[in-house]
């Protein structure tokens, strides 16, 4: 079966790995936009989480023999509890700053993790096994699925799902979200905001980490997986616009399913492609698909 | 005449005999980055727009130079010429798309659109993928003044950075500068007073692309190569790190910043290693958090006091 010349089988294969891009996409633009709404940073140490969780991963299972399942639960909570450090030793300095400072902070600190991964780990990507229970493929009649892309599509989805309700339907996410809108009235209300702030950058630190540990068998695991990733997913942020939660999933996912048609129809183009639609969403709708402007 | 104006003349005089001291080809990068640095000052410190894509603009005018330098029957103040046009003619486009958001999307919209650049550096095919464009002839200059000796080359360089630098400085001390502080301070009452902030910003952001990109075509002229170095993300980054450094808003700042910088990084290559980009990193941090005010900045804050 053909659909533009192209086999209808490569073409499903390049939209299964185009969701699996879009999954990590969707995750991580998330975080950013969760962080970015209570703490008012962007935070550029997001790709470098993402990389460190890949990593505690990988280590894990080279030197101390922790699984995939251990590694997928585990992983994020030490990540997590890493960057609710970072939060209260560095970040909490700059609440009262401008904007830019945030970015410029985190940037300095992605060069610092990931240039110490650099000089333990070299540039060379290292493989990550798929866990036994999710190797091998499932013939479905029509396409031959990998079981464990299946998985990370399924699971990221099932966690960014879990994270609009619990902001969007739960007291805890009404204090969120009231928090976003005014701080110092949640605070005079009781609710400690600045307990609330450290465990969401420490929530988003652990989101990105769980994305790490999905994708330490889909891709080589190396230091510069980061930030190649978060410039894509800042370009994400931009075309989804930072207001609306199942925006960023849609967006994140809809723009790797559009990168992973490009790679079949015109592959010197893939890596470009989402930058030219953040380009022309920026002459139609400057303010981003679902983003108000503010 | 004021401080200003005498520091500078100090800093003449020091750049003039620097390279009877100092090794020349070392000088005339310190010259580059400083000149890159106080074009994206220009934007940042003056207009208030964080630009993290500049490398994009320095690398255009880098690989456009070095491209006419040796495939194009052209001498180095044409091809000069050429890369600042080109880096012009790019910050017009990405200018255009980045103004349309403000704050800290505007960072993320140029260093998104300056990967573009990175990716097309590394596809296309007269850029030399992953080994750049190499042995760029420096070329004789009006034809006369032979360029592959590294003292004439020093003085050029340090020709077309004072001039590069005096842009700047006419620029943000003349109507159009105070304008654009302006919009700096207070975007809404700027616009409320009747001026067309898109179209100020514009200006700044493309003489910004403009000088940073002759920044890079003096490099590749100088060094004889332009690589993936010069478009890649870490170069922005390291505009800002020099800038903050120095000084943010200031006028002699990114060229203090620069210095250091540039020094720092040479200094250390050969003894620590990979270890450089931690130590980068650990300066940008020490100074957001620290150090706002830059050494310039803060220089200039004592000596208010007293």
């Amino acid at each position: 079966m053909e659909l533009f010349g192209i086999p209808i089988q490569a073409l499903l294969g390049q939209l299964l790995l185009g969701l699996v891009n879009g999954s990590f996409y969707a995750m991580l633009s998330l975080g950013l936009a969760v962080i970015f709404g209570l703490l008012n940073i962007i935070n550029f140490a997001h790709g470098a989480l993402y990389m460190m969780g890949a990593y505690a991963a990988w280590i894990g299972l080279t030197y101390f023999g922790v699984g995939y399942w251990t590694s997928l639960l585990l992983v994020p909570l030490i990540i997590g509890a890493f960057g609710m450090l970072i939060e209260r030793a560095l970040l909490q300095w700059l609440y009262k700053l401008d904007h830019l400072y945030g970015l410029l902070l985190t940037f300095g600190l992605a060069l610092i993790i990931e240039g110490t991964y650099r000089h333990f780990f070299g540039v060379s990507g290292q493989p990550y096994p798929v866990p036994e229970q999710l190797s091998g493929a499932t013939n479905l009649g029509f396409m031959i699925l990998p079981n464990y892309r299946a998985w990370v599509v399924a699971a990221s989805l099932t966690l960014c799902i879990a994270t609009w309700f619990v902001i969007e339907r739960t007291r805890l996410g009404a204090y969120l979200r009231a928090g976003t809108e005014n701080p110092k009235l949640v605070q005079a209300f009781g609710i400690n905001v600045p307990l609330m702030v450290t465990l969401t950058y420490g929530f988003g630190a652990a989101l990105a980490a769980f994305a790490g540990v999905l994708a330490a068998p889909v891709i080589q695991v190396s230091p510069l997986m980061g930030s190649n990733l978060i410039i894509v997913v800042f370009a994400v942020v931009v075309v989804g616009g930072m207001g609306s939660i199942l925006g960023s999933i849609a967006t994140g996912l809809g723009l790797g399913v559009i990168e992973g048609f490009t790679k079949v129809f015109y592959p010197e183009a893939s890596a470009t492609v989402i930058f030219v639609i953040m380009a022309l969403v920026l002459l139609i709708r400057p303010a981003g698909l679902f983003g108000r402007e503010k | 005449m004021t401080r200003t104006h005498v520091a500078f003349l100090v800093l003449l005089a020091a750049l003039l005999a620097a390279p009877f001291f100092v090794y020349p080809v070392l000088m005339m990068k310190v010259l580059c980055f400083a000149l890159f640095a106080c074009a994206f000052n220009l934007l940042l410190g003056f207009t208030g727009l964080l630009s993290f894509g500049h490398a994009a603009f320095l690398g255009t005018g880098a690989y456009t130079t070095g491209y006419a330098m040796t495939h194009l029957p052209v001498t180095p103040e044409v091809a000069l010429i050429l890369g600042t046009l080109a880096a012009a003619a790019l910050g017009v486009v990405f200018g255009g798309l980045a103004i349309r958001r403000q704050g800290i999307y505007f960072a993320m919209i140029t260093l998104a659109l300056a990967q573009m650049v990175y990716f097309f550096c590394l596809q296309a095919p007269f850029t030399g993928g992953e080994d750049g464009l190499q042995g760029v002839p420096r070329g004789v200059l009006f034809g006369f003044l032979d360029l592959r000796d590294d003292m004439m080359m020093y003085y050029v360089v340090l020709a077309v950075c004072v001039a590069g630098f005096f842009t700047i400085y006419r620029t943000i001390n003349s109507p159009f500068g105070q304008v654009l502080k302006a919009i700096r301070e207070n975007e809404p009452r700027a616009l409320s007073l009747g001026y067309d902030v898109d179209r100020y910003k514009l200006v700044a952001f493309v003489l910004s692309a403009a000088l940073a990109g002759l920044a890079g075509a003096t490099k590749t002229l100088v060094l004889g190569f332009a690589t993936l170095t010069d478009v890649h993300w870490a170069t922005s980054g390291e505009v800002v790190l020099m800038t903050l450094v120095g000084g943010v808003g200031t006028v002699l700042g990114p060229i203090a910043g620069a210095v250091i910088i540039v020094v720092l990084q040479n200094e250390l290559a050969d003894k620590v290693g990979s270890w450089v980009t931690v130590i980068m990193g650990a300066i940008f941090v020490a100074t957001v958090l620290a150090f706002r005010r830059g050494v310039v900045g803060e220089i200039a804050a004592r000596l208010g006091n007293k």
